[in-house]
């Protein structure tokens, strides 16, 4: 297969085979649908390669693993979908403090608790908020097609180096089963050196250690202080956004993920029907492209926000409007895709109603 | 003259123990210090740090250490050890990081065979939080959390690890040693050897229980606290080697 | 004929080694540490050390830091 060529593929095996491009050298994983086929690819690919994998005890252990691994400034990863990932949030909070280039990969399926493996958004506020203890933040990268989640997936790789910082790829059920054409091309990024912080031995150097408990309250202020402000570079450097046809539009409907494929159809019949629709798609969560949002906001275009889940995604929409212009939610909490009519039908709803359908 | 002991090299410059005094943590460590030394290990190896008074090790071994939240340290080692085949990897926790909290990672490991070294101390206690009852709190003995004593009824009975980790077929080596004498230490010291020497040789998950003292929260002097392990943890939690594959085979 | 050598800031005065010496020859001290606690001290006129270095071994705080024979 050559980089270029568009093969027909399912987004977990482009997941898997891009982790193995980007130079993963261990994956570490429980089963769990519908991201299963990750961890099934990468049992024998990993192996075929001599490098690690282990079918992990629990999720726990899984992102665990991952943490000791990384630590050693290697890339490693594990993939898991919602409620499994809940499991993994305080190693997540660790690893944050702890600056260890975890990457893991949350294909959703619903919520709460068991929920069913219906497609669903619902852990847009765990991935962004967390779940684990303390002040941290991780990076969030939303893929919307399967040609996404191979270069999310290398995007994951070399931010959480970059940065030293854990990274998720928040896909979806739909997106994990879905096939479609797409090419891996070669990874685009260059290789980050880990040798200044990474654990190796103490040969020649002072000894190392990887670790989150200060016991000088002065030493974890600045340490929280020093991660944040980290964060804003990120934010400076790494937002990132799918913009179309928002210059004339009076409406812009936004959504995250594979839900955007319907609003990106859904803007053409709107436009036929009259309505000046834009589309607008943060790709990276965490970061949220709030700037962006705010100046189309001050220019008095209003926003639909279209997601699949109560409402989680539109409240960072809403904080970042900041009450310049209407918003509105069109959504369901799981299972089937809010279809290109359904949408448009709520559009036209919401606009009817003046916006009085918001939350 | 010649000098016959010093300060293991392994252990930071001018370090000096937190541990309450008495604490038999100090000792362990210094035979985990003396070993790598012997071995000629310290510029390869990595440990994953657990959590309770063992997690200080960072502060006191001249050693590469990532931290691990509380039980997931033989997870973080399989990672380090999977990423890192030719570093020599070792935990050293407490009963309640690798008996309670972890005891599923600690099971996986050994059935895994993972080629690492892990350590556990027994002492019959949470110390750390203040002596609650744990994972091999004896029988009748009173815990903050056990105030009338262990029992059946509501606590059920202490684990015995050593002889579990010998029945996992990926383990290579598991000891139970403990701290309370000089012929006791001198033991501790070798099995502690054997066991990081199983898997310098490849042979699997090398295993040491080890039976500590915890004065403090024993409410006990620290003689008194070394004579309980002689009398009474050693009635309930036999020393002795359970496995070595080099003698099995 | 042996001597010992004692760290009393590491020393924490759990006297352990007080009653490990088969000699006798580590007491505790009249002279207290900064936090109050009596010291050790190590006594050998008769110069009965051997060198054997069990304090050494039993002492959990690496206090005595040094054992010559």
């Amino acid at each position: 297969m050559k980089d270029c060529e568009k093969v027909l593929i399912k987004g977990n095996y482009a997941i898997a085979q891009a982790a193995v491009n980007a130079g993963c050298q261990c994956y570490f994983g429980y089963p769990i649908t519908p991201q299963t086929e990750i961890g099934e690819y990468l049992s024998g690919k990993m192996q075929e390669l001599g490098r690690g994998y282990v079918c992990a005890e629990s999720e726990l252990a899984a992102i665990n693993m991952v943490m000791g691994a990384v630590s050693t400034g290697v890339k490693a990863m594990t993939s898991s979908s919602s409620c499994a990932v809940a499991l993994m949030q305080e190693a997540l909070s660790y690893a944050a403090s702890d600056e260890l280039p975890v990457v893991l990969v949350n294909v959703m399926r619903t919520g709460p608790g068991l929920g069913y493996i219906y497609p669903a958004q619902g852990d847009y506020n765990q991935a962004v908020y967390g779940g684990g203890n303390g002040d941290y933040k991780v990076i969030v990268l939303a893929p919307s097609t399967v040609q996404e989640c191979i270069d999310l997936t290398y995007r994951a790789f070399y931010l959480a180096q970059k940065y030293r910082n854990p990274t998720i790829l928040l896909a979806d059920g739909l997106l994990g089963q879905m096939m479609e054409p797409a090419s891996f091309g070669k990874y685009p990024y260059p290789e980050i050196d880990t040798s200044a912080w990474a654990l190796s031995g103490a040969k020649g150097r002072d000894a190392r250690a990887i670790y989150s408990c200060a016991r000088d309250e002065k030493a974890q202020i600045q340490h929280i202080k020093d991660l944040f402000k980290k964060f804003e570079v990120i934010k400076e450097n790494e937002t990132s956004f799918e913009e179309i046809n928002t210059e004339d539009a009076d409406i812009i409907l936004t959504a995250f993920g594979s839900m955007a494929r319907n609003i990106k159809a859904a803007i053409k019949v709107l436009r036929k029907n009259g309505i000046k629709a834009g589309y607008f798609r943060p790709i990276t969560l965490s970061p949220f492209p709030s700037q962006r949002i705010n100046e189309l906001a001050k220019q008095g275009k209003d926003f639909i926000v279209v997601e699949m889940n109560m409402g989680q995604m539109y409240k960072d929409v809403k904080y970042a409007i900041n009450g310049q212009s209407d918003i509105a939610l069109v959504n369901r909490p799981c299972g089937e895709w809010l279809s290109v009519e359904e949408i448009v039908d709520s559009v036209k709803k919401v606009m009817e109603k003046n916006y009085a359908t918001s939350l | 003259m010649q000098q016959v002991f010093s300060i293991p090299k392994s252990f930071k410059e001018g370090f000096k123990f937190t541990f309450c005094p008495g604490c038999d943590h100090g000792i362990a460590m210094r035979l985990v210090a003396e070993v790598i030394d012997e071995l000629g290990i310290r510029e390869n190896i990595i440990s994953s740090t657990a959590i309770g008074c063992s997690v200080f090790i960072y502060d006191f071994l001249n050693i590469d250490c990532v931290e691990a939240p509380h039980g997931r340290a033989l997870a973080s080692a399989t990672g380090v050890k999977r990423a890192q085949p030719d570093k020599v990897v070792f935990t050293y926790s407490g009963d309640g990081d690798f008996a309670s909290i972890g005891l599923a990672e600690s099971m996986n490991v050994a059935l895994r065979g993972e080629s690492i070294t892990s350590f556990m101390l027994n002492n019959t206690t949470y110390g750390m939080t203040g002596g609650q009852l744990g994972p091999t709190t004896t029988m009748g003995q009173k815990t903050t959390t056990s105030p009338m004593g262990r029992n059946r009824e509501y606590y059920g009975y202490p684990i015995k690890m050593a002889e579990h980790m010998a029945l996992c077929d990926g383990t290579a080596f598991s000891a139970r040693v403990a701290l309370d004498s000089v012929p006791h230490i001198n033991q501790a010291k070798a099995a502690i050897k054997r066991a990081f020497e199983v898997q310098l040789e490849g042979l699997g998950f090398g295993f040491v229980e080890i039976l500590s003292s915890c004065p403090t929260n024993w409410h006990m002097t620290p003689e008194q606290a070394h004579e309980r392990i002689k009398t009474e943890m050693t009635e309930i939690f036999p020393l002795g080697i359970f496995k070595d594959v080099k003698n099995n085979n | 004929m042996g001597k010992i050598v004692i760290d009393n800031n590491r020393c924490k005065s759990c006297y352990i080694c007080t009653t490990t010496c088969p000699k006798g020859l580590i007491q505790k001290s009249e002279k207290t540490n900064r936090l109050g606690d009596y010291m050790v001290e190590f006594n050998d006129p008769n110069g009965e050390c051997i060198g054997c270095a069990m304090c050494a071994k039993r002492c959990p705080d690496v206090a005595i830091t040094e054992v010559w024979k």
